[in-house]
């Protein structure tokens, strides 16, 4: 196989990355995992030694787009050197063998590969009718998942519907769609990557934090990497100073819209979602939804699809909305605060909805419970 | 007599299964199943129709903004809200870099390696390779250094014994054509794509924060601020930004796409005279060039039956139905009928064997896809049909190019209808796209110079505005063909919900009436040289680009005791 430090050298060189150019990016990662400086030569190390892990990548009730957000993997530029340098052995959507070629080669992979391959999955997993609603090669999702994340030394839940049960887990969750924690309970070393799609600078980050230390990094209660889950959007906004001096957006197009006023009133999501999306941004950090004028629609958090919604209906008990306060009063609320806030406009939609005579919210798909439950 | 069965077709979206009979070398019969469903139309009901679009964009992450498209277009329609021209000008430009992107994608990643043999690359030599992509393009990546440098990338890869996902494919069938010069040309073109692809689609982070799904659709116009002195809009700086995009998505296109999809395809000409299918193409038409109700389309929409150029119909939406003959649903009513989607019902009834499974039963219902019907026929949806449209229509530009490609293939017009047709249709809309997409801006950036930065219709905003009783329908071309949105709002909430989709169109079942689906119909007499390894079966599902988690995605409200079924 040869010598690994130098074939890693030889691909960054093929890729026209500078020896300086990677230690910088050790760095960033150091930095976006909030570890001290001196964990980027840690970093460097590892990722140069490690041999080609394998990675398989399942798809169950998804729409793809977390393979699209994967294949939007562009800054830093290295970044697209450590995905290169998995072996990607099963992937539906880019793999060339088809058929019986293609189980063959997870096959191969669980077999072989035993307790060594980290499995990424991708949608949520139908539990109704016997696993009817999704097969793959005639087997079930349930049958798979449970054999192949059984069987691997780490496991990515990529997305809210991996994590949560997402969309097809939204009320009445016609399918029984569950999350990768609950369709395969006992998985010790299961890690969440929620948000619709996640973001692929948070999957690369974890991986090669994974790949450096053989552990996940600190987690939340829902097994979320607080690198990327620890802080409410809300307070890492752009246009946090626009709330603060009560400047909102009224109406789409208005003066404050196009001024890039606070979207509070417009719906925003923000204050209730933890996502590190302000700071890392999309697509090579080009934008985020915020930063193009529509509302946060709170994508990374459990049962958002039901407790976020009507979207364009603003939160109700937010601290600081409409008393023009300041940052220090708004401090003293803390997490736990914007918590209450965000069940309690859960509960409130909920509510509306049975009101409405419409479906019967389920409470287990909902998702784990949360920052104060969606009990009203 | 074998039957063959390919699960999972990969390289594609969702989960489709193709079973089918061979013999004599043939392919005798085919059935087309796709094996998932999540129930996204029930899910909506009861709901804020603002709300509708980002439910049902996560109906596909690959096509990331047709379903917001049609919904909100189906709900503007039912509420009467008119958004103005900007609005109209960033969705043409949103639409556009989607299908422009996605097929690119779908042409190196998803559908050339059924037709380009990686392994076959590695006994290439450079500067053969260099002489060939230059006899085809003046792409300046096309030295002899360089593709030796993309040789040699490829054979460490090999060497280091990790195959990845290039592992267990048919490499070396008997199928594959290209000399290993063009073989090792296309490699290097799949690893530029790859980065191409991640550069074009920030149009799409411009426009809509992020990609996949974009958030700034909204009921009403979009939620993109437009202002020329202000840094949070839209700007001359995030125009320059958009045009450069542009400019970079074009000249690959230009330089780099429609070359090799013309080389390749005159290694395989005998393409032109398989795969053909139904034979009937419906298209919705896109792109408004005005705000009005039945504005100019630079698509036309159109319908044509029996492959015949010289006639093409008017679409009319009264004539869909869709069936359920041979899909796992029930109909009120029984199976036998269509029903139009504006009276859509649909009810989840799995009949199929119990997982895990190795045949499905054919004979009864095999599908989680409907079977979409217009005026009783089934009907190819996509580019080629679009581009049989347009150039039955008169459209002058497709018809340049349409014409310029089958005079460089030595062609005549019969072999559109075919699974070579459909890759060139694809490549040629591409193009087509590619150049008209600056004229939109340009608009864009005429109506910022006089002030005119309207993006939304407020006054249809609340729902107190709207009619207690509505109804609408959303018409959209996504890059896989005419999709269709129906709804159908009560007291400001979402009553019913009805999708029908192009993979719907193309990938479903049988109806009553045993007309096959276009993709079954397609793959009769397809050659398949080893029934181990069907590569040609793949050549022609692809040539659709398949799109399932599109095509299934429909539950009926009542079914709501399967909320309480739970295996677990």
């Amino acid at each position: 196989m040869g010598d690994r430090q130098s074939w890693f050298a030889e691909e960054l060189e093929r890729r026209g990355v500078s020896r300086r150019e990677f230690v910088g990016w050790c760095s960033t990662v150091a930095a976006a995992l909030s570890l001290p400086g001196t964990a980027s030569a840690q970093i460097a190390r590892a990722v140069q030694r490690t041999k080609k892990p394998v990675l398989v990548w399942l798809e169950f009730q998804d729409c793809c787009g977390n393979t699209e957000s994967f294949l939007r993997a562009s800054r830093p530029s290295v970044a697209d050197v450590v995905l290169d340098t998995l072996s990607v052995d099963y992937h539906e959507t880019i793999m060339a063998a088809a058929g019986h070629q293609a189980e063959a080669a997870l096959e191969k992979t669980v077999r072989e590969q035993k307790g060594q391959y980290i499995a990424v999955v991708e949608g949520s997993i139908p539990t109704g009718d016997d696993g009817a609603y999704c097969t793959i090669g005639g087997k079930s999702a349930v049958q798979i998942s449970r054999e192949v994340c059984g069987n691997a030394a780490a496991v990515i839940a990529m997305g809210t519907c991996a994590t949560f049960g997402g969309l097809p887990a939204a009320a009445p969750n016609p399918t029984s769609a569950l999350g990768v924690g609950e369709a395969v309970p006992g998985l010790k070393h299961l890690i969440n990557l929620s948000a619709c799609p996640a973001n692929v600078e948070n999957l690369t980050a974890l991986i090669v934090y994974y790949l450096t230390f053989k552990e996940w990094p600190p987690v939340d209660r829902h097994k979320r990497p607080l690198f990327a889950y620890g802080k409410a959007i809300h307070d890492a906004c752009e246009r946090r100073a626009h709330f603060d001096a009560g400047q909102y957006v009224e109406a789409w197009g208005d003066e404050g819209h196009r001024t890039g006023y606070c979207l509070f009133k417009m719906g925003c999501k923000g204050p209730v979602t933890f996502q590190n999306c302000p700071n890392v941004r999309w697509n090579g950090g080009t934008n985020w939804p915020i930063g193009c004028g529509h509302p946060c629609i709170g994508c990374a958090e459990p049962a958002f699809w039901d407790r976020m919604t009507p979207f364009y209906q603003h939160l109700s008990g937010v601290p600081g909305f409409g008393l023009h306060s300041n940052v220090d009063r708004l401090g003293l609320w803390g997490v736990a605060a914007v918590g209450a806030a965000f069940a309690a406009h859960g509960a409130v939609s909920l509510v509306q909805r049975r009101r409405r005579g419409e479906h019967q919210p389920d409470a287990d798909g909902a998702g784990p419970a949360d920052e104060g439950g969606q009990q009203p | 007599m074998t039957h063959i069965v390919v699960d999972p077709v990969t390289r594609i979206e969702g989960h489709l299964r193709i079973e089918a009979e061979v013999e004599g070398g043939r392919v005798r019969d085919a059935w087309s199943s796709a094996t998932m469903f999540r129930g996204i139309e029930l899910i909506l009901k009861g709901r804020d129709p603002r709300d509708a679009w980002a439910f049902t964009q996560r109906i596909c992450g690959v096509c990331t903004t047709v379903h917001a498209i049609a919904s909100i277009r189906a709900v503007e329609n039912a509420i009467g809200a008119e958004p103005p021209p900007n609005a109209r000008l960033l969705r043409n430009l949103i639409i556009a870099s989607q299908c422009v992107q996605d097929h690119v994608i779908h042409f190196y990643h998803l559908h050339a390696l059924d037709w380009v043999d990686i392994v076959s690359a590695l006994s290439a030599d450079p500067a053969q390779t260099a002489t060939l992509a230059q006899s085809i393009s003046d792409w300046p990546l096309a030295s002899a250094t360089y593709f030796r440098g993309v040789k040699d990338r490829l054979k460490a890869f090999v060497d280091r014994g990790q195959l990845g996902p290039f592992a267990n494919a048919y490499w070396g069938h008997s199928a594959y054509r290209l000399p290993p010069a063009a073989n090792l040309m296309a490699v290097a073109h799949y690893l530029e794509a790859l980065d191409w692809q991640r550069e074009v689609i920030k149009i799409h982070a411009v426009l809509g924060g992020k990609n996949p799904h974009l958030q700034s659709f909204l009921v009403g116009g979009m939620a993109t601020p437009i202002d020329p002195d202000k840094q949070a809009s839209l700007n001359a700086g995030s125009l320059a930004e958009i045009r450069r995009l542009i400019h970079k998505a074009k000249d690959f296109v230009n330089r780099v796409y429609i070359p090799d999809l013309l080389a390749v395809a005159g290694f395989y000409k005998d393409w032109a005279g398989i795969g053909g299918g139904v034979g009937n193409y419906l298209v919705y038409g896109e792109y408004p060039e005005e705000d009005t109700p039945n504005a100019r389309l630079f698509l036309p929409s159109g319908v044509i039956r029996g492959r015949d150029l010289a006639k093409v119909e008017r679409f009319d939406p009264a004539k869909i139905t869709e069936h359920i003959a041979h899909s796992w649903y029930e109909y009120e009513g029984g199976d036998g009928q269509g029903k139009h989607p504006s009276q859509g019902e649909t009810k989840p009834k799995y009949t199929g064997p119990k997982p895990p499974y190795e045949r499905l039963d054919t004979a009864a219902k095999y599908s989680w896809l409907k079977s979409p019907r217009y005026d009783g026929l089934p009907m190819e949806v996509g580019p080629l049909a679009r581009m049989l449209v347009a150039y039955a229509s008169g459209h002058e530009r497709v018809q340049q190019l349409v014409n310029g490609a089958l005079g460089k293939l030595g062609v005549g017009p019969a072999a559109l209808f075919s699974t070579l047709g459909r890759v060139a249709a694809r490549g040629l809309e591409t193009a087509l796209l590619a150049e008209k997409m600056e004229t939109w801006l340009d608009e864009l950036g005429e109506n910022m110079a006089r002030r005119d930065l309207r993006i939304h219709d407020n006054t249809r905003w609340e729902p107190d505005t709207w009619p207690r009783d509505a109804t609408g329908a959303g018409f959209h071309e996504a890059p896989r063909g005419a999709l269709g949105h129906w709804v159908h709002i009560q007291d400001g909430v979402i009553r019913n919900y009805q999708c029908v989709v192009p993979s719907t169109w193309n990938a479903g079942p049988r109806d009553a009436a045993g007309h096959r689906g276009p993709y079954e119909e397609a793959l009769l007499n397809t050659p398949v040289a080893d029934a181990e390894k069907p590569l040609e079966l793949l050549r022609t599902v692809h040539s659709f680009d398949p799109c399932i988690a599109c095509g299934v995605h429909v539950v009926d409200a009542k079914r709501r005791e399967l909320a309480a079924v739970r295996a677990l």
